[in-house]
């Protein structure tokens, strides 16, 4: 059973770990505009340059 | 400036400092693609004075940055000539909504976090772990629980707290008691105390699913908020006040009585007045549901609302703001407002019998088993059981869930539905009531007899130049006769009676009949008479037109079982005209605002569930008594923020279909109650028996919340 000594904290990191990616994703407003999002994948207007 | 107080010369106006455009917010309905998207922010982006433009394609939005000179005005010409409808929005009363929605996303992203992982470990104490493992794993799961139920439960112990400090009960004082009460008897497991299993996992599952429930409610009430923003900004309530010689563009609101206003051909009065300067044709068509345009001089009165049809007034305001016109139907709203709120809907109402059923209950396993056994342990352990099991988790999820789904079911079928209750309400109608101007008509004029074309032709040049409805319903015509409208030379317009001009030589008068031919009597307000030289007059009749499926949504509504019904405020021809095209037993002319108010609760009297639509100020007050309303885009601001739900497309059959989704919608919130009182009914007698484990408590929760979710997404066709 030593081996949960290492596994449980892994788990508990990888989770805190998602946990960290959502809120930073929220913080960066990527749920406010899923549709507007879903249609701009097919944009090319920045595809040679990045949008300033 | 001669006489100016220097104390005002030098504090610089508050309403200067607050400048209608720098970061605009515009509303377009239409967009729904990338080139869209691409043709807004590039178009937007091109005009002078723009810094950044962002699309919102989900709230179908523009937000752009831009410089203090750039307005709105312009950039919504920019977009008409790309080809998109954008109407300016007043973002103020939606400020902060959505940091309250990322706080609750936040708390669930937490509990669901900390549920998962509580869970994984639960399951190896489930499964038999012993001595020395199930110790360390209880402490982890503390460390676990303990922080994330006290940051992710934090609503609901603050709300308990004020319903409790002010000596009430809610829904929140059961769910923070077992929330509570199962984290601390699970830390005395955790710490050794006592030998009972630990509730940690529970705790944290009925957090999350009722923040899940929590967010959804708050969804349904931050639509129902920015709907009502987006429409209250439709009318973008803008005034121009003469400061000096300058012209300034400030909101309505800002406004005070004294100031002087330019109010345009074509646009709403922004507050009550007199008029200073000018003579015009009023549309009195909002407030009074009359069609007959309204003339006025200087020194008359004017009331916010109406619209100025010819001439440039100058206004001086003697009441502005929320101060005007509206104010006399102010009582009438206000109380009926009252009503409409005491609207129990069917989660509140099952509250009030839950929340004090769930602590009896709670109380007598307590008791029950103290007597019975004589170890307040174990009593304890079965009372938190009793409490955590019966705890509302499908219930805070049942309605929520399928007033969620159902507002956006209706919202691409072209309904707002601003109120939380609105659909309850809805599912209730038995009979509908419409307003005749602006809702079963377009409000616009159309030319009804049929004059020479030669007579036509020469009526449309005059006209051509004129911004009257009237005029414009003459030119429409001639259009569609395929007419050309007649080349006439030296076009005055005289606000208020019509446009004379010559044309070979003879002189042509074109307006009211006792201006073109003042000896003779006139017999209809509403005529107008073409005089050529020294021939007879010829003269034009006119009629509203009424909106191309009024009489296919009537007809769908009495198919239904629905009893249709007409109130205006017009003349009694143009009412029995319009009850006559639309086969309508039940009209009513000359109906003042109270008199619209009084029938409707005349009816709700003798049992009827009314639903009222209309557009209108004099519509309000009975807007606002129906046990539910509807205002179609058009209307009036005011009209449309009593409404409880606004028509958004151009057509009035959705009415039809908005019943018929309130009453699924009703059927399947009942659907849920009884889904969730199901487990409860199966799950409490285990719990008041002590056979509760922890296992069973988590399952019972997840199931029932889950099954309720499924239920309410389930596809009606």
């Amino acid at each position: 059973m030593n081996v949960l000594v290492f596994l449980i904290p892994v788990s508990v990191t990888l989770g805190l770990l998602g946990l960290g990616c959502f809120v930073w994703t929220l913080r960066h407003r990527q749920y406010d505009d899923p549709e507007g999002d879903k249609a701009r994948i097919l944009d090319d207007r920045w595809d040679d340059v990045p949008r300033p | 400036m001669t006489m100016a107080c220097p104390g005002c010369l030098a504090a610089p106006d508050a309403r200067d400092s607050v400048p209608v455009a720098s970061d605009i917010t515009l509303h377009l309905p239409d967009i729904h693609c990338a080139v869209c998207i691409a043709s807004v922010e590039d178009g937007l982006g091109a005009l002078h004075g723009v810094k950044d433009v962002r699309v919102n394609l989900t709230q179908k939005r523009a937000y752009v940055s831009a410089l203090p000179d750039v307005d709105a005005d312009t950039l919504i010409d920019a977009l008409a000539r790309l080809g998109h409808r954008a109407q300016m929005l007043d973002t103020g009363p939606l400020a902060g909504q959505s940091a309250v929605g990322q706080d609750l996303l936040i708390r669930i992203g937490v509990a669901g976090f900390a549920m998962m992982n509580v869970m994984l470990l639960s399951v190896a104490v489930w499964s038999g772990a012993a001595d020395a493992t199930r110790e360390v794993f209880h402490l982890i799961s503390a460390a676990i629980a303990l922080p994330a139920v006290v940051f992710a439960a934090r609503p609901f112990f603050a709300s308990a707290f004020r319903a409790l400090s002010v000596g009430r009960l809610n829904m929140d004082v059961p769910i923070a008691l077992a929330i509570g009460l199962s984290a601390a008897v699970s830390l005395a497991g955790a710490l050794g105390l006592s030998e009972r299993a630990s509730w940690f996992d529970a705790a944290l599952a009925l957090t999350f699913f009722l923040l899940v429930g929590r967010y959804l409610d708050h969804l349904g009430r931050h639509a129902a908020k920015s709907a009502a923003a987006d429409l209250a900004a439709l009318a973008s309530p803008q005034a121009v006040l003469v400061r000096g010689d300058l012209d300034h563009v400030v909101r309505a609101d800002a406004l005070v009585p004294g100031d002087v206003i330019r109010v345009t051909p074509g646009s709403r009065v922004p507050a009550d007045g007199i008029i200073l300067e000018g003579r015009t044709e009023l549309d009195c068509a909002a407030l009074t549901g009359e069609t007959a345009p309204d003339l006025r001089n200087v020194g008359e009165l004017v009331a916010a609302g109406e619209m100025n049809l010819t001439a440039p007034l100058l206004v001086r305001c003697t009441r502005a703001g929320t101060d005007t016109t509206l104010g006399r139907l102010a009582d009438l709203i206000a109380q009926a407002e009252m009503q409409k709120s005491r609207y129990a809907g069917l989660a509140d109402r099952a509250a009030r019998i839950y929340a004090p059923a769930v602590h009896v209950l709670g109380l007598a396993a307590f008791i029950g088993w103290w007597w019975a056994t004589g170890e307040v342990g174990r009593a304890l352990e079965v009372a938190i059981s009793v409490l955590v099991i019966t705890c509302p988790c499908a219930l805070g999820l049942a309605v929520p869930a399928v007033s969620t789904v159902t507002t956006a079911r209706l919202f691409r079928m072209g309904l707002l539905v601003k109120s939380r209750t609105a659909l309850e309400r809805l599912s209730e109608i038995d009979e509908v009531v419409f307003d005749k101007t602006g809702t079963l008509t377009t409000g616009v004029p159309v030319l009804e007899n049929r004059p020479s074309d030669q007579a036509l032709a020469l009526a449309a040049g005059l006209a051509k130049g004129s911004s009257h409805p009237l005029s414009r319903a003459i030119c429409a015509a001639a259009v569609a006769h395929g007419l050309t409208p007649v080349v006439v030379q030296d076009a005055v317009e005289t606000a208020g009676s019509g446009v004379s001009a010559r044309c070979n030589g003879e002189v042509l008068r074109l307006g009211r009949p006792e201006w073109v031919a003042p000896q003779e009597a006139s017999p209809e307000a509403s005529e107008v008479w073409l005089q050529q030289g020294g021939k007879a007059p010829v003269v034009f009749t006119f009629a509203e037109n009424l909106r191309p499926d009024a009489a296919a949504c009537i007809a769908a509504l009495r198919a239904d079982g629905i009893s249709v019904a007409l109130l205006s405020g017009d003349a009694p021809a143009a009412v029995a005209r319009i009850a006559k095209a639309l086969n309508l037993s039940e009209a009513q002319a000359r109906v003042t605002p109270e008199g619209k108010a009084a029938w409707l609760q005349a009816r709700a009297d003798q049992g009827h569930k009314v639903l009222m639509v209309g557009d209108g100020l004099n519509d309000t007050g009975a807007l606002a008594v129906a046990h539910a309303s509807l205002a179609p885009a058009s209307a009036l601001d005011a009209a449309r923020t009593l409404a409880d739900v606004v028509l958004l497309a151009d057509s009035l059959m959705p009415i039809r279909a908005a019943l018929a989704q309130s009453r699924k919608a009703r059927s399947r919130m009942g659907q849920n109650m009884g889904l969730a009182l199901a487990y409860n009914v199966v799950s409490v007698p285990l719990a008041m028996a002590g056979f509760a484990s922890p296992l069973i408590a988590a399952i019972a929760m997840s199931v029932s919340s889950l099954t309720v979710s499924a239920n309410a997404m389930r596809s009606t066709s």
